[in-house]
């Protein structure tokens, strides 16, 4: 192959396709390097292919073309039991007929460990997500929760390196998610095992991951850690899906020294910085974060193009304040500002002038 | 627990009745309207269902055919064969029957030519000493003109009515309630002392049948289970617009009539059918060593696994539809090969469903009529067609009666057995 193994990635998928019907690509060209002990999240849309790539890295699923590598050696045709890989199901998948303590005991009696091997084992896996006491429970007399802890012990009590979850916490109320999802990135980074986290929830993708990769229409549409992929999004997909985005439509004038000048469609000009667009003529879609979007005529910088904009709603949010403006046509712009003592709280109907410094404005695709 | 409240108070609605009676009066309302409309269900099974059950049951320890005769026309009930029970009850088992009891028995022979009854007090006897009933007619035929001493004149006629054995059976039919018919049910008998012995080797016939018939039934259940495990399987797996189209390939068996199928598998199976003729010439087989495969315990076996195939399929299918697939998922990626994911992780998550399917076909089976009528030939008749024999040809509807209780009695303690090993509530049959 050309694209051969890269020596340091542990997780490798190389140019994978997945068809399932032979009619549709779901997963349409996957390139994918992970190192040891990466966390790395697959987040996207429901339909957009995430655990039709697990299930593949996992050997549910066969990749229809391609390559899929575990620490350099090629897996696609080793059975899903000897890959050795932990897995967290959505819906857990305790054996209902077993209790807790022989679910665990069941990949190290597969594994043909002794007896007290194999109670040292499921004591110190139940210890680590605080289970101990429930080890002579069956699932059923478990709350939500606690079967989600079990689950994760469960895959890691037999110490794989690789461990995958597929939107583990899905079922879960907010509070204990958001416990959850502490717990598990805390357990992944101590025991430093490589995890693949699925999930449709951003913040979860972006509180918990080392990096994220964001999919849609079966292809990875930005790989990147959570920062970046906040800040620098690549195409207006991303811009859109991760956090809260403005938009404004436009066709770009000119590019110059780094700069794009895009004329808005009500015909005011605005400076970008050109992300993927290339030539002038081009329609792009322009997408500014609400926290940078600046008012304060003071902080602007000179000469910066400002736009008219009208304050249609205020609204209070503790720590912040969310202004929705009405700018070039588009109703639904909103600016965030910290609730700081000096900061003003804009009345609706006000009319007022925003700006922005050129690098948070990014011109995207249409 | 008490009526009242902890300070001894009762607890009272707002109109000041106690708050049990108004509760209780209030849900009296609705179970008496629970109870009228099941009402008609109720009534219906008590007329068809329980009735002609007990009605069966009291009819293996109760038979009136040497103590009572009803005629037909009128329906009058007349006692029948008193001097000869009295003197029973006067004279203890091993008295020799003496010049008083032929006596008696002379006496009843005229009131039997009277009532024109002497063919069902002989039927009687004959029931447990064969070639008795003959006796019954002749000697009632002459009754009239027989004079003192009436031993002789009796024993003239036929020396039988001298046999011991022959006196101990009318000893026990002058009292209509009997457990003879239980005994001859499991092929005993009582000897002319009234104890229990085994009838001859040669007429032990029901004990066997029953073997037959318990061991036919585990089989069946047993090849239906192993050909409708996969077969659920694949329906619960399969995508829905597949697993419909074999669904309906299942469940075709109970659309078309019982006899229908049966005489199939007579047209496919018999020595001049089609699967013979396929093996015949295809050379597999000489056309002298054609295989039986009908009239014979293997056509039972065959058409009655085919027949009861669905009973199988159905309950495995209800459990196994619900079962996510991660259940197995999670097993292999735990490290389990395939055959152990099945075993120690599917597999157990069936076993409802496999009691209830072999529950079901089992108890099927055992009272399975039809088939093995048609295409058992001699040896792979059930319980069941000896019952529908008593019933029809030789008219012992008590000795039916018990076969059927025992084979009731013995279906009772096969689902108690499994609701200690398996638990009954563990049953899923939809
Ligand atoms: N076993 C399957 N057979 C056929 N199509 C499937 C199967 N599993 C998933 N798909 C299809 O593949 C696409 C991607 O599914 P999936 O990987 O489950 O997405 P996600 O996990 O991101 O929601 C969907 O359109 C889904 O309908
Ligand atoms: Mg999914």
């Amino acid at each position: 192959m050309a694209n051969s193994a890269s020596s340091d990635a542990f997780v490798e998928f190389d140019r994978v396709q997945k068809s399932y019907d032979g009619e549709v690509l779901v997963v349409k060209d996957l390139n994918l390097q992970m190192p040891k002990g990466e966390f790395l999240t697959m987040l996207g849309p429901s339909g957009s292919g995430k655990t039709t790539c697990l299930m593949m890295l996992a050997g549910f699923e066969t990749a229809t073309h391609g390559e899929i590598r575990l620490d350099g050696r090629e897996i696609n045709n080793i059975p899903p039991h000897k890959r050795g890989i932990g897995m967290v199901f959505q819906n857990y998948a305790l054996f209902p007929h077993m209790t807790i303590g022989e679910n665990l005991s069941f990949p190290l009696e597969v594994r043909g460990l002794g007896k007290s091997e194999r109670e040292a084992k499921i004591k110190r896996a139940l210890d680590m997500v605080e289970m101990g006491a429930f080890i002579n429970r069956r699932p059923a007399q478990l709350s939500g929760g606690q079967q989600q802890r079990i689950a994760l012990s469960r895959a890691l009590v037999f110490e794989p390196e690789l461990v995958l979850m597929d939107e583990p916490l899905g079922a879960l109320d907010k509070q204990l998610r958001e416990k959850m999802q502490f717990e598990i990135t805390h357990l992944a980074h101590n025991l430093g095992i490589t995890t693949v986290y699925v999930t449709h929830d951003q913040t979860e993708a972006l509180t918990m991951s080392d990096r994220v990769a964001v999919f849609d229409d079966g292809r990875i549409q930005q790989l990147a850690p959570p920062d970046e992929l906040y800040e620098q999004p690549q195409n207006s997909f991303v811009a859109q899906f991760i956090g809260e985005n403005n938009t404004l439509e436009g066709v770009v004038k000119e590019i110059k020294g780094g700069i794009a000048l895009v004329q808005l469609d009500d015909g005011e000009l605005i400076d970008c910085k050109p992300i993927n667009v290339s030539q002038p003529g081009e329609r792009t879609r322009v997408s500014i974060r609400p926290e940078r979007v600046e008012f304060n005529k003071d902080r602007l910088k000179e000469g910066a193009h400002t736009l008219k904009a009208e304050v249609l709603e205020f609204i209070y949010m503790g720590d912040i304040f969310r202004t929705r403006l009405r700018v070039a046509g588009n109703d639904e712009f909103v600016v965030k500002t910290r609730n700081a003592p000096d900061q003003v709280r804009l009345k609706p109907g006000t009319q007022i002038e925003i700006g922005w410094l050129p690098e948070d404005c990014r011109a995207l695709d249409a | 627990m008490t009526d009242s409240t902890a300070n001894g108070e009762m607890l009272t609605t707002a109109d000041g009745r106690p708050l049990k009676a108004a509760l209780a009066k209030a849900e009296a309302h609705a179970k008496r309207r629970a109870f009228l409309l099941v009402l008609p269900l109720l009534a219906f099974i008590l007329i068809t269902f329980v009735a002609p059950i007990g009605q069966m049951l009291f009819k293996s320890v109760n038979n009136e055919g040497f103590t009572v005769h009803e005629d037909l026309g009128t329906g009058v009930r007349t006692p029948i064969m008193t001097n000869i029970a009295a003197w029973f009850d006067e004279n203890p088992l091993g008295t020799d029957p003496g010049e008083d009891a032929y006596e008696a028995l002379a006496k009843d022979l005229v009131v039997l030519r009277e009532l024109k009854a002497p063919g069902q007090a002989g039927t009687r006897i004959n029931y447990e000493l064969s070639g008795s009933r003959s006796m019954f007619t002749k000697a009632a035929r002459k009754a009239k003109k027989l004079k003192p001493p009436y031993k002789e004149a009796i024993l003239d006629l036929d020396e039988d009515w001298g046999s011991p054995k022959l006196w101990q059976v009318m000893r026990g039919a002058s009292s209509s309630f009997t457990s003879n018919f239980y005994l001859a049910a499991a092929d005993r008998q009582r000897d002319e002392n009234a104890k229990v012995v085994m009838v001859n080797e040669n007429r032990q016939v029901y004990v066997k049948l029953f073997m037959r018939t318990l061991n036919l039934s585990l089989l069946i259940t047993f090849l239906t289970f192993v050909l409708a495990y996969p077969i659920a399987h694949l329906l619960a797996t399969l995508p829905l617009r597949h697993s419909n189209l074999l669904m309906i390939l299942v469940l075709l068996p109970f659309w078309t009539s019982l006899l229908v199928r049966t005489t199939s598998w007579m047209v496919l199976l018999q020595s001049q059918g089609v699967v013979n003729d396929a093996l015949v010439a295809s050379g597999i087989l000489g056309d002298e060593n054609r295989l039986q495969m009908m009239y014979n315990r293997t056509g039972t076996v065959i058409a009655m696994t085919h027949i009861l195939l669905p009973f199988m399929v159905l309950p495995l299918y209800s459990v196994m539809r619900p079962i996510n697939p991660s259940y197995v998922r999670a097993a292999r990626s735990l490290g389990a090969t395939s055959w152990t994911a099945f075993r120690r992780i599917y597999f157990p998550q069936t076993v409802p469903g496999i009691g209830a399917g072999a529950l079901l076909v089992f108890i099927l089976s055992v009272g399975y009529y039809i088939t093995p009528a048609l295409v058992g030939g001699a040896d792979g008749q059930l319980i069941s067609n000896l019952i529908a024999f008593h019933m029809q040809k030789s008219l012992n509807w008590s000795l039916a009666a018990a076969l059927a209780a025992l084979l009731l009695g013995g279906i009772l303690i096969l689902y108690w057995l499994y609701d200690r090993l398996v638990g009954i509530d563990n049953l899923k049959l939809g």
